[in-house]
């Protein structure tokens, strides 16, 4: 169903542009003016302008590149980490195989927003355990995935025969186990960053993510709540821009087979 | 029954690996901060203007805070395993008695909000799988895809704004009145009912799809003993099998929803908990939320060991 993966790309596409060219084009998100506070959204203010008269577009644009940028790096380290152990695990079998599973439930035995707060609780509000919480909490997905991957690989006759014939692990696992281990990592790349999004926009919601006046699609709705009622609009915009942002990364790797 | 004995050991690891993991990220947590641990707790047991050197060095030598890391991590962990868990570095009150009340009010949320989702999501699950491709699918999946990408503090504030603020059917938040549970167990239903009933209707399509109710069928049996005794079953099987998904599911929104809602839990306990430093209970709620769904995924094991009894006897 390529449909769905189209409005997918259109999604990120346009979240994507809005973060990369954004920040260069609309005002200082921290310009504050005071006296058009809370304005609805119109010609001169797209979005409106939340309690202190910056405009909500120019905040978004920022907090959308944050969001993204910070949801690259953790699902990066992760994808690194994850696969790279996972691999290592698959090869070198026996009791370290063992130890790195273990590893993996040990992740695993608390739900990943859990796991991201525990972290974040030694330094809360800062961007290096937010970034590594989320990044620990997603490794042992790729590891898992890698793990039984390469261990199928490794087993089958042409696998065998490159090894018998004395190429190197390095080279068995770059060219027979890579090649097959992309497409899948990909999809689980595309669930991850959804969910990162959302983890910082949750923590930063609740106030242990990043704090103002960083914007961010999260506080920046936990900032307006006292103005609810006169700016819904203004209060709800930045969740609806993480929903789009989700739902991108989602559409755009839902495995074509689950679709009917 | 080798099974299932297998199956709970396993879990009771898990549970294991949750107090270590916790545990140490509590001594860690402890030692981060600023001063002297022996300091604080003592600050905290007796009040600020009483503590000196010598009430700080009792603590030491009760706790045994001095001397190598290693056999002073593994003394905080032995007390973390024995539920000794220390006093609030906030109030000075003990953590054990306030987190049980935390835990109480958890565990009636997560309750409420299963018991709203199973008959919003199951249903429909079942209806969308046996007319896969249908309108009632169609609309299914969209719902559940939307449901999915939405954060739940946004959904818990799009209900909000309807039923509290323009409606004024129900309370916005708090927990005096009994129909304040309502809303922010709506919201954690909306988001477990959109992963259940997905899950229900790719089951029930691989149930209908199967040679072995196209038998039952042909059998002669009557529609009604052929979805009781040969359909539900074994649909009920895989949505089980990912309760688990559910229950993180449930306990991750908990922490978000109940803070949007101000609803006394675990979630929101370990929220402020972060905010104001007070490690014992961050150490603490953090310790309950996680055994909590070690022990919610042991239920579902043993359900689905019922329902399957392979699974039981380990032949599958």
């Amino acid at each position: 169903m390529s449909g769905a993966r189209g409005l997918g790309a259109a999604l990120l596409l346009l979240l994507g542009g809005l973060a990369l060219l954004g920040p260069s084009l609309l005002p200082d998100p921290a310009l504050q003016d005071l006296r058009s506070a809370l304005q609805p959204p119109g010609t001169t203010w797209w979005l409106g302008t939340d309690h202190l008269g910056r405009s909500v577009l120019a905040r978004a644009a920022h907090a959308l590149r944050f969001s993204l940028t910070l949801a690259a790096t953790a699902v990066g380290i992760a994808v690194l980490l994850g696969t790279g152990l996972g691999l290592l695990a698959a090869s070198l079998g026996g009791l370290a195989d063992r130890a790195l599973a273990a590893l993996g439930d040990a992740t695993l035995a608390l739900p990943g927003l859990l796991l991201v707060m525990v972290v974040v609780a030694f330094a809360p509000g800062e961007i290096l355990p937010l970034s590594g919480g989320v990044a620990l909490a997603q490794w042992v997905h790729f590891f898992r995935v890698a793990r039984a991957e390469a261990r199928r690989v490794l087993a089958l006759p042409h696998a065998e025969a490159a090894r018998v014939l004395g190429f190197g692990p390095d080279y068995v696992l770059r060219r027979l186990v890579l090649p097959e281990l992309r497409p899948i990592l990909l999809t689980l790349v595309g669930f991850g960053l959804g969910t990162a999004v959302l983890q910082v926009a949750a923590l930063s919601f609740v106030g242990v993510g990043v704090r103002p006046p960083t914007p961010e699609l999260g506080s920046m709705t936990t900032e307006l709540l006292p103005y609810l009622p006169e700016a819904p609009v203004q209060a709800l915009v930045p969740a609806v821009l993480v929903a789009m942002l989700v739902l991108g990364f989602q559409l755009l790797s839902a495995d074509e087979g689950q679709k009917p | 029954m080798m099974g299932v004995v297998r199956i709970l050991l396993a879990r009771l690891a898990q549970a294991g690996f949750v107090a270590v993991l916790v545990g140490t990220v509590g001594f860690a947590l402890m030692h981060s901060l600023p001063g002297d641990p022996a300091f604080r707790i003592a600050a905290e047991r007796y009040g600020p203007d009483m503590v000196d050197a010598a009430a700080a060095e009792a603590v030491r030598a009760e706790l045994g805070l001095d001397g190598p890391v290693l056999p002073r991590l593994l003394r905080w962990l032995g007390r973390v395993i024995t539920l000794n868990l220390g006093h609030s570095l906030v109030s000075g009150a003990p953590v054990l008695p306030e987190l049980l009340d935390h835990l109480a009010h958890t565990a009636m949320l997560a309750a409420m909000a299963l018991a709203l989702a199973l008959p919003l999501g199951l249903p429909l699950g079942v209806l969308a799988g046996l007319r896969p491709g249908g309108a009632v699918d169609r609309v299914v999946l969209l719902g559940a895809v939307l449901l999915r990408a939405v954060p739940p503090y946004a959904l818990g504030l799009a209900l909000m704004v309807v039923f509290a603020l323009h409606l004024g059917w129900l309370p916005p938040a708090g927990f005096e009145s009994p129909a304040a549970i309502l809303l922010p167990a709506l919201t954690l239903a909306l988001g477990v009912a959109a992963l259940g009933g997905r899950v229900a209707r790719d089951a029930v399509m691989a149930v209908e799809a199967s040679p072995f109710l196209r038998f039952a069928r042909w059998k002669g049996l009557s529609e009604a003993a052929v979805v009781r005794r040969h359909g539900l079953r074994n649909a009920s099987i895989p949505v089980v099998a990912v309760l688990g998904l559910q229950f993180a599911a449930l306990l991750e929104g908990a922490v978000v929803v109940e803070s949007l809602f101000s609803w006394p839990g675990l979630g929101h306990a370990l929220v402020h908990a972060i905010f104001a430093r007070d490690v014992p209970m961050v150490q603490g709620a953090a310790l309950a939320l996680g055994l909590g769904f070690v022990l919610l995924n042991a239920l579902a094991d043993a359900l689905a060991a019922l329902l399957d009894p392979r699974r039981a006897r380990g032949t599958l």
